[in-house]
């Protein structure tokens, strides 16, 4: 069975960014066939549990299972609306908020919503650099919607390549097995002998 | 059953009026909370050890002598000592003599800090905060325990033929504990030498803090210093009473919600759900302390954190006295169900009478000129 795991910084209800990850998440299940079990994220749900673990430094049980969502998925579609020309607050914090180690090798599927297609390379100049910080695995493929492009017959398509090369990217690439945070080398090699 | 306080030392204002104390006043009360530790009958008071604003404690081992001087029983530790900045050497000289002076009522907790800068201020780097850790921490133990050390490591001058002056009070070294919220090799180094391990209990989930332990009790057997559920366990916690709950809630929700740490973070309520704060009337907290075994195990040392906050020293003694009229229930209700086989925390005392009593010091001091030796001529 395949986990994949869509994460959604968007705030609306209805909201663009989570169509558009929920759009990405059923091409990418069609790409894979097979058994795939698809989690949803939408961090508007965690927004506050996310500001409390930054300024009081507690966990939720909401943010711990999210955190857990991301350890054992094969593939992590993430998508955020175009704020400023970058990706949201909230999703930067997210990203913040998760342990170092959790997305290193992962494949990752990035996409974004925004107001203008002039926003499009944010793809490349903001959320590829902090992914690639986070050792993930990013696709070379991402998908940029402009608002117009929602009544453009292209994006069909282009959220269709994308969710099929995802596919091919995640049997590619294996997710390594989640490291035990609470494994430990001896100390005998801690102390060199 | 150990039970106490640890003091983090900050300089808060009081959010209720808007007072900060001034540095020399929160030294002073934290004197006057240590002997207030000792005459409710507490067994342990803990400094932290901070070198910025806006702490106070950074010289612990002055702050707890001055306090061994005006106590007789209170067992004098830290929370943390940084084990990473401070030189090693200075660390065994300071608290070899405080075990001198308090008469062995002396333990220590090591830490690796809780701020970035601090090791650069002290010459060194913190990405190599937990290498820093194991180094110097296997040469305190050799200061300790070895009278000749002859040692080379990465971050400090070598040394030849050092001999660390003055040695432990009879040649005992004092117990060590290594403090960690999240690092599996500090609960693995604790494992290692058959030390101490303490997990602060402040700010993380019950399921992190087990799974924190259950790793030090595994690694301690594995090491081979006895079964699991005899290694040394020790726990932080904090609470507010109030003669009820709602008075408890009410009094205290101001200074959480201004609180350093987490103010302005997750409402009280959260808080208390997700983590072991504990505020309510003295059976609630009595009934949360205790429920603390149910995923730490037996263990040892309980500390509290209760002068923190901007907290006036009035509010923390009148804690302190609540504290008190639980303390029997708390032990007993600590002693039930323990089995026998589940040791205390060593202690001087403990450590002497299993050394076998009233052994000579390993080391006679003798003088270098005229080659006399102060315990020979006591002895003549």
């Amino acid at each position: 069975m395949t986990n994949l795991v869509v994460v959604s910084a968007g705030t609306g209800i209805p909201s663009l960014s989570t169509k558009l990850a929920d759009r990405l998440a059923d091409a990418t299940v069609r790409g894979l066939g097979g058994e795939v079990q698809v989690k949803h994220l939408e961090l508007r749900t965690l927004a506050r549990d996310l500001a409390d673990a930054l300024v009081g430094g507690v966990r939720s049980a909401a943010l711990r299972e999210a955190f857990d969502m991301l350890c054992t998925a094969d593939g992590v579609i993430a998508v955020t609306p175009v704020y400023n020309a970058s990706y949201s607050g909230l999703f930067k914090l997210f990203f913040d908020m998760v342990d170092r180690e959790t997305l290193r090798g992962r494949p990752v599927l990035i996409a974004a919503n925004g107001g203008s297609a002039r926003h499009s390379l944010m793809l490349d100049t903001a959320m590829l650099p902090m992914f690639h910080y986070l050792k993930a695995f990013v696709a070379p493929t991402g998908v940029f919607a402009a608002t117009e492009d929602w009544a453009d017959e292209y994006l069909v398509p282009r959220i269709e390549r994308a969710g099929t090369e995802f596919a091919a990217f995640m049997r590619a690439h294996p997710a390594p097995t989640p490291e035990d945070p609470f494994a430990v080398a001896d100390f005998s090699t801690l102390l060199g002998n | 059953m150990q039970i106490g306080l640890f003091s983090v030392g900050d300089v808060s204002a009081d959010p209720t009026t808007g007072r900060t104390p001034t540095e020399h006043e929160r030294i002073m009360n934290t004197v006057a909370i240590a002997k207030k530790a000792e005459e409710i009958g507490l067994d342990v008071f803990a400094t932290g050890e901070h070198h910025n604003p806006p702490f106070v404690p950074s010289s612990p081992t002055t702050l707890l002598g001055f306090i061994a001087a005006q106590t007789k029983t209170l067992l004098l530790s830290t929370a943390t000592t940084l084990i990473t900045t401070n030189d090693p050497v200075k660390i065994a000289e300071d608290y070899s003599v405080l075990q001198h002076l308090s008469g062995g009522r002396v333990d220590l907790m090591m830490g690796r800090g809780n701020t970035g800068p601090v090791y650069p201020w002290f010459g060194q780097d913190i990405r190599n905060g937990v290498a820093l850790a194991v180094e110097n921490y296997a040469l305190l133990r050799r200061l300790w325990r070895e009278e000749d050390v002859d040692w080379k490591g990465k971050f400090r001058t070598p040394l030849q033929g050092f001999t660390l002056a003055p040695r432990p009070l009879d040649g005992i070294p004092p117990f060590v504990w290594h403090g960690s919220i999240r690092t599996p090799e500090i609960a693995e180094q604790a494992a290692f030498y058959g030390d101490g391990y303490f997990h602060n209990n402040i700010f993380w989930n019950a399921e992190h803090t087990a799974q924190m332990i259950r790793l030090y009790r595994r690694r301690f057997e594995h090491h081979g210093h006895g079964p699991a559920d005899t290694a040394i366990v020790g726990l932080g916690g904090q609470f507010y009473m109030g003669r009820n709950s709602q008075d408890a809630l009410r009094e205290f929700r101001p200074y959480f919600n201004e609180a350093p740490v987490y103010g302005h973070g997750p409402s009280l309520e959260t808080y208390m759900a997700e983590t072991p704060l504990a505020v309510g009337s003295p059976q609630e907290v009595l009934e949360k302390t205790l429920a603390f075994r149910n995923y730490a195990g037996h263990y040892q040392r309980q500390l509290f954190l209760v002068d923190h906050a901007g907290l006036p020293l009035k509010t923390v003694l009148n804690q302190l006295d609540l504290l008190g009229e639980i303390l029997p229930d708390l032990r007993a209700g600590f002693a039930e169900g323990r089995p026998a086989h589940i040791p205390e925390a060593p202690t001087h005392a403990s450590m002497l009478a299993a050394q076998g009593a009233h052994e000579a010091p390993r080391h006679d001091a003798v003088d270098d000129v005229t080659g006399t030796s102060p315990y020979e001529m006591a002895r003549a």
